[in-house]
């Protein structure tokens, strides 16, 4: 059970760290700033949220698990927020300087 | 699986780490900003990851300090552009 | 080398690479995302060296308030056109600045590398006498108990960078309110977030408070995710930075140090000495003291972010 557990963790965390490096890649090779914009919020979300979910099998007590589920959460409420907000201001500017 | 998640977390601040040369060279300010946001939340994850590896109290609220701060910097920047004359603060000051 | 060092040296480089552009950086922006940035990473170390407390602190003054207020100056400066850069100083000059800077490293590195090893620590008799307070985390226990009055002088010290920052005003505004911190308008997703964002801060805000008895966390790192908080709801214009003759805003920004001093006045009057604390009321009296430094930080530091008065006294 134990083995099963440490597997999805693996995976779950690869695949988070994979999601990072493409949003890093993304944002350093992407042409213009709407198009990296839109690289930062996959690693935002997936990124954090499958290492958060690579971790819960882990954690010692129900409440970490629920701090870490509202640490996924906040991330998510704050990546959207912003990304609405850079974007208006980048097309408010005139696009993709 | 302690190693993995370590090199899982260095692995993690290595790439948003790399995505800093953004911040080197722009060319827009909304592009340094996105870099710092990514390291954010690279930063969070990393946390995660060696706190759960190597055990500290406390680590978790560090965590949710950070990423009930994540969108600060981005919500000033944006508040700042456009008004950065100062023009558009100072008529409803007044 | 495990992997765990290998962690850290990198941690380290990465530290020194951000703060190096950061210093270097010609353009103001580029130079304040440097230390955003950099706050982030050293919370990071903050944790490698088992001090959550102050990577707590680091967290929320970094991210928040200081994130907040370099942007914000960052753009206005911008604004104000490139003054700054108008005179470059002279050579002599800029090599005896660059002698003295080599000269303080070198100081310091010699200082650091002349430690005994292990360095002297008064970290085991804090550890010894904790259970004297009644708290369980000995950081609290220093900084209310043991060094009371360095704390106490700190916060005094918050007051006076606010007289500082209202001083500045002209005589036309003064009893005014500062100018608005976001713009007119603002956009359904600066108000979902904050909406949203507000309560759940205030939550983890009390929280945070509340376990630093026991656990990382006290009334500084929580009065500044309270003062990021009130900020947030100030940039979307839910509402609007207090004028400075406020009666509550005043009551609120002298609350601690006031409380902190009459505190230190009773343990004269009841203990013997200025600042003790009588024998099992010491946990009790410090979470007094503590809830009042609390509210004095989160409405300090967000009137710092907004500045002196800009428009004029309307009763």
């Amino acid at each position: 059970m134990s083995v099963a557990l440490d597997l999805f963790s693996i995976v779950a965390i690869a695949a988070g760290a994979f999601f990072f490096f493409a949003g890093s890649v993304g944002l350093l090779r992407f042409p213009d700033s709407l198009t990296r914009l839109h690289a930062l919020s996959k690693a935002d979300n997936l990124g954090l949220g499958l290492v958060v979910l690579g971790l819960l099998p882990r954690v010692a007590s129900l409440l970490d698990a629920l701090k870490l589920v509202a640490i996924w959460a906040l991330v998510l409420l704050s990546g959207a927020a912003s990304a609405q907000l850079i974007g208006r201001a980048l097309r408010r500017r005139g696009g993709d300087e | 699986m302690n190693e993995f998640l370590l090199c899982a977390a260095g692995f993690i601040l290595l790439t948003v780490a790399a995505g800093l040369f953004r911040v080197l060279r722009g060319p827009g300010d909304a592009d340094r900003m996105m870099a710092a946001q990514l390291l954010g939340t690279g930063g969070i994850a990393a946390l995660l990851l060696i706190a759960s590896a190597t055990p500290v109290a406390g680590v978790a609220d560090v965590a949710l300090g950070l990423a009930l701060l994540a969108a600060f910097a981005s919500v000033a920047f944006v508040n700042s552009v456009g008004a950065d004359d100062g023009q558009a603060r100072e008529a409803d000051g007044k | 080398m495990s992997v765990l060092q290998i962690l850290d040296v990198g941690l380290a480089l990465l530290v020194l690479a951000v703060a190096v552009w950061t210093i270097a950086a010609r353009e103001i922006f580029g130079a304040v995302v440097g230390y955003v940035a950099y706050g982030l990473l050293l919370s990071l170390v903050w944790i490698r060296l088992f001090a959550p407390d102050v990577a707590l602190t680091e967290a929320a003054i970094g991210s928040g308030v200081t994130g907040v207020l370099l942007v914000t100056s960052g753009a206005r400066l911008k604004g104000a056109g490139k003054a700054s850069a108008a005179a470059k100083p002279s050579l002599s000059l800029r090599l005896s600045a660059a002698a003295l800077s080599l000269l303080a490293a070198a100081a310091l590195a010699g200082v650091i590398l002349a430690l005994p090893d292990p360095g002297p620590t008064l970290a085991p008799e804090a550890r010894q006498h904790l259970a004297a307070t009644g708290l369980g985390n000995p950081v609290t226990a220093v900084l209310i108990a043991w060094r009371s009055f360095d704390t106490m002088l700190e916060k005094i010290v918050l007051a006076l960078a606010v007289v500082g920052v209202w001083s500045v005003a002209s005589d036309l505004y003064w009893g005014g309110a500062p100018a608005p911190l976001g713009r007119a308008n603002p956009q359904g997703a600066l108000l979902l977030l904050e909406q949203t964002l507000v309560p759940l801060g205030i939550l983890v805000g009390v929280h945070i408070f509340w376990v630093g008895a026991d656990a990382p966390g006290g009334a500084f790192q929580a009065g500044a995710i309270l003062a990021a908080m009130w900020m947030i709801v100030m940039i979307a214009r839910v509402s609007e930075p207090p004028p400075v003759n406020s009666r509550w805003l005043r009551l609120a920004l002298v609350a601690g140090p006031a409380v902190f001093i009459v505190a230190g006045l009773a343990g004269l009057g009841m203990a013997g000495y200025f600042f003790a604390y009588p024998d099992g009321f010491a946990k009790p009296i410090i979470l007094f003291i503590e809830a009042f430094m609390l509210l004095t930080i989160a409405a300090t530091l967000p009137v710092l972010v907004a500045g002196p008065p800009r428009r004029s006294f309307r009763p």
